[in-house]
């Protein structure tokens, strides 16, 4: 893996010369998405730009050359049948991919204009973008060592305690758990487990959240309220989810992409897509004529 | 059914189902388990009843305060028994921070190629290998070219390397055993290798790595082969004061005994080898204490 430290410092370094810099006082992990003062158009420069990515599992090309652009503060819905490669696209965007052998990938993603490939570290690169998993996942730990053990290990100065209380708040389990810290997190249950997946991914204060079928798991119930803790977060976060369920895309997302066998059928408007797709492929897939 | 109306439910003319006779041949197959299986624990008892019957005249406190001797009534296991412990205490010191580092490293840094296939497979193969061949390696590496002579320390070399293979894939597999998502979680906070490592995967893996090492050592604790060869003394009237200080064994003064004429020293290899069993059981049973104590704090 190549790991230049130079760059990795100065990813950080312009993160927090953006934080620092943020003109409404608000802490850097409450900041809005930077943006360029000249640049004050009503379509915001893309928090996420994907040039052109192909992906291999060994021979196998699962991604075929997708672009796209995502916007900062709003959720982008991936959609599409079982291995069409939302997944594996989503799971370039933090390098996840890079922890199996045997996986290449081409083209470029850039956060914020940046190449998170090439000389970055993917270490940086997975703490400035958290993941949600499709099983909720919590480490064998207890719930306050869940929330805070990533904040610690990326050397947190503040106060941990309240940054615990502060991202189990956001991630909408606070007073669900906030006499029991020190139990053990599988005491939770499934929703409870991946809402405390949520806090210890905002623990370590990203700016994009990636959510892979994080509702799969889940009862109706628990559903809908990480759908109300997804849009909540919106206003601090840039998030993608990755669905099979088109009611959830149409819910919670602003702009919804269709893939289809590696490649992005459509990228539009949640509204627009699901009323009047502009590809027949998409319109057999919302309506149900094959997928 | 609805369209053929002759044919009930059960009755089924494509199929010849005798299943009385299928029966028969499970309970036949069933009872051919049992006997292997009480035939195994028999062997066992009977044993074990001869061993305690003979050994017992000899076992008390003295025997475990002596030192070997001509006469059959003041010999004693004390510079075995002590031998053995101090072959444990190194052979672990030595094999288990190798092992445990050398098992990480295959699971979670090296890459996949033919290089890591040609160490996986040599591992594997070196775990099949007779202990004798590790005692020449011994007697050539260690006693002769680093100059150690038969000393604790050589032996104790040796038989790091005999057990090294059991605890690298006793290790490997329960690296392997823990979940895929409790290191990608661990990852997508932004953790390195070395702290997805040391905060995630060796505390999960810790029963399972445990459970090798113990029965590692109750092998290399029952091992006589590769020390012979090495040179270890069978009649050792002291105690080793450091680690360059010859030694025997436990399995080698056992062996020492019986190779006797008379019949006494028989009786006292007997109560050698009662002490030799509860050695292994007391082993055996801290890797059980120690496996349910890490997995209940995992749990709980």
């Amino acid at each position: 893996m190549p790991d230049s430290v130079n760059t990795a410092e100065t990813l950080r370094e312009e993160a927090e010369a953006q934080a620092h810099a943020a003109p409404d006082g608000l802490p850097p992990e409450r900041r809005p998405a930077p943006e360029d003062p000249a640049d004050k158009t009503p379509t915001p420069r893309p928090k996420i730009e994907i040039e052109d990515v192909s992906f291999w599992y060994g021979d196998n090309k699962v991604l075929k050359g997708i672009s796209m652009d995502v916007a900062p503060h709003q959720v982008t819905a991936f959609i599409g049948p079982s291995g069409c490669g939302k997944s594996t696209l989503l799971r370039c965007i933090n390098r996840m991919n890079e922890l199996i052998p045997g996986t290449r990938l081409e083209g470029r993603i850039l956060i914020d204009g940046q190449d998170i490939y090439g000389d970055a570290d993917p270490v940086m690169v997975r703490r400035r973008i958290g993941m949600v998993f499709q099983k909720p996942n919590p480490f064998p730990k207890t719930i306050y060592k869940n929330v805070a053990w990533g904040a610690k290990i990326n050397g947190y100065k503040g106060d941990l305690d309240e940054l615990v209380e502060r991202c189990l708040r956001q991630a909408a389990l606070w007073d669900e758990v906030k006499d029991r810290l020190n139990d053990h997190a599988y005491g939770l249950s499934g929703g409870q487990q991946q809402r405390l997946c949520i806090a210890r991914t905002l623990a370590v204060k990203p700016d994009v959240v990636l959510m892979d079928e994080p509702a799969s798991a889940l009862d109706p119930i628990a559903t809908a309220k990480l759908e109300e803790t997804i849009l909540e977060l919106k206003k601090h976060y840039t998030i993608i989810i990755v669905t099979h369920n088109m009611q959830q895309a149409s819910r919670i997302s602003d702009e919804t992409a269709f893939f289809y066998l590696g490649e992005l059928i459509e990228l539009n408007k949640t509204d627009v897509l699901f009323t009047r797709p502009s590809n027949p492929q998409t319109e057999d897939y919302i309506t149900g004529r094959f997928g | 059914m609805a369209g053929s109306p002759s044919v009930s439910a059960f009755d089924a003319p494509d199929f010849d189902e005798r299943v009385s006779a299928r029966r028969r041949k499970g309970l036949v197959f069933a009872t051919m388990l049992f006997i292997a299986t009480v035939f195994g624990l028999v062997v066992l008892v009977v044993l074990l009843v001869d061993v305690v019957l003979k050994g017992m005249t000899y076992l008390d406190a003295d025997f475990l305060t002596s030192y070997p001797s001509r006469f059959t009534e003041r010999a004693g296991i004390k510079s075995a028994l002590v031998g053995s412990l101090w072959m444990m205490g190194l052979t672990a010191l030595f094999a288990v921070p190798i092992g445990v580092a050398s098992a990480v490293y295959l699971e979670e840094y090296a890459s996949r190629g033919w290089f890591f296939r040609l160490i996986q497979v040599n591992i594997a193969n070196l775990a099949g290998v007779p202990s004798v061949l590790y005692g020449i390696l011994g007697l050539a590496l260690f006693v002769r070219y680093f100059a150690l002579g038969r000393s604790l320390l050589a032996g104790s070399f040796t038989m790091a390397l005999l057990i090294l293979p059991v605890i690298i894939i006793a290790t490997q597999e329960a690296l392997r055993a823990v979940p895929q998502g409790l290191r990608e979680s661990a990852y997508g906070v932004g953790a390195t290798r070395w702290q997805v490592v040391w905060s995630h995967l060796l505390p999960v893996a810790a029963p399972g790595i445990l459970t090798g090492v113990i029965l590692s050592l109750s092998r290399a604790i029952g091992e006589t082969a590769p020390l012979i060869m090495i040179g270890a003394l069978s009649f050792v009237a002291f105690l080793p004061e450091s680690v360059m200080d010859s030694f025997t064994v436990l399995p080698i003064q056992i062996f020492n005994w019986t190779a006797r004429p008379q019949a006494e020293f028989r009786e006292l290899a007997a109560a050698g080898i009662i002490v030799l069993m509860v050695l292994l059981f007391a082993l055996n049973l801290s890797a059980i204490l120690l496996r349910n104590h890490f997995e209940k704090r995992r749990a709980g």
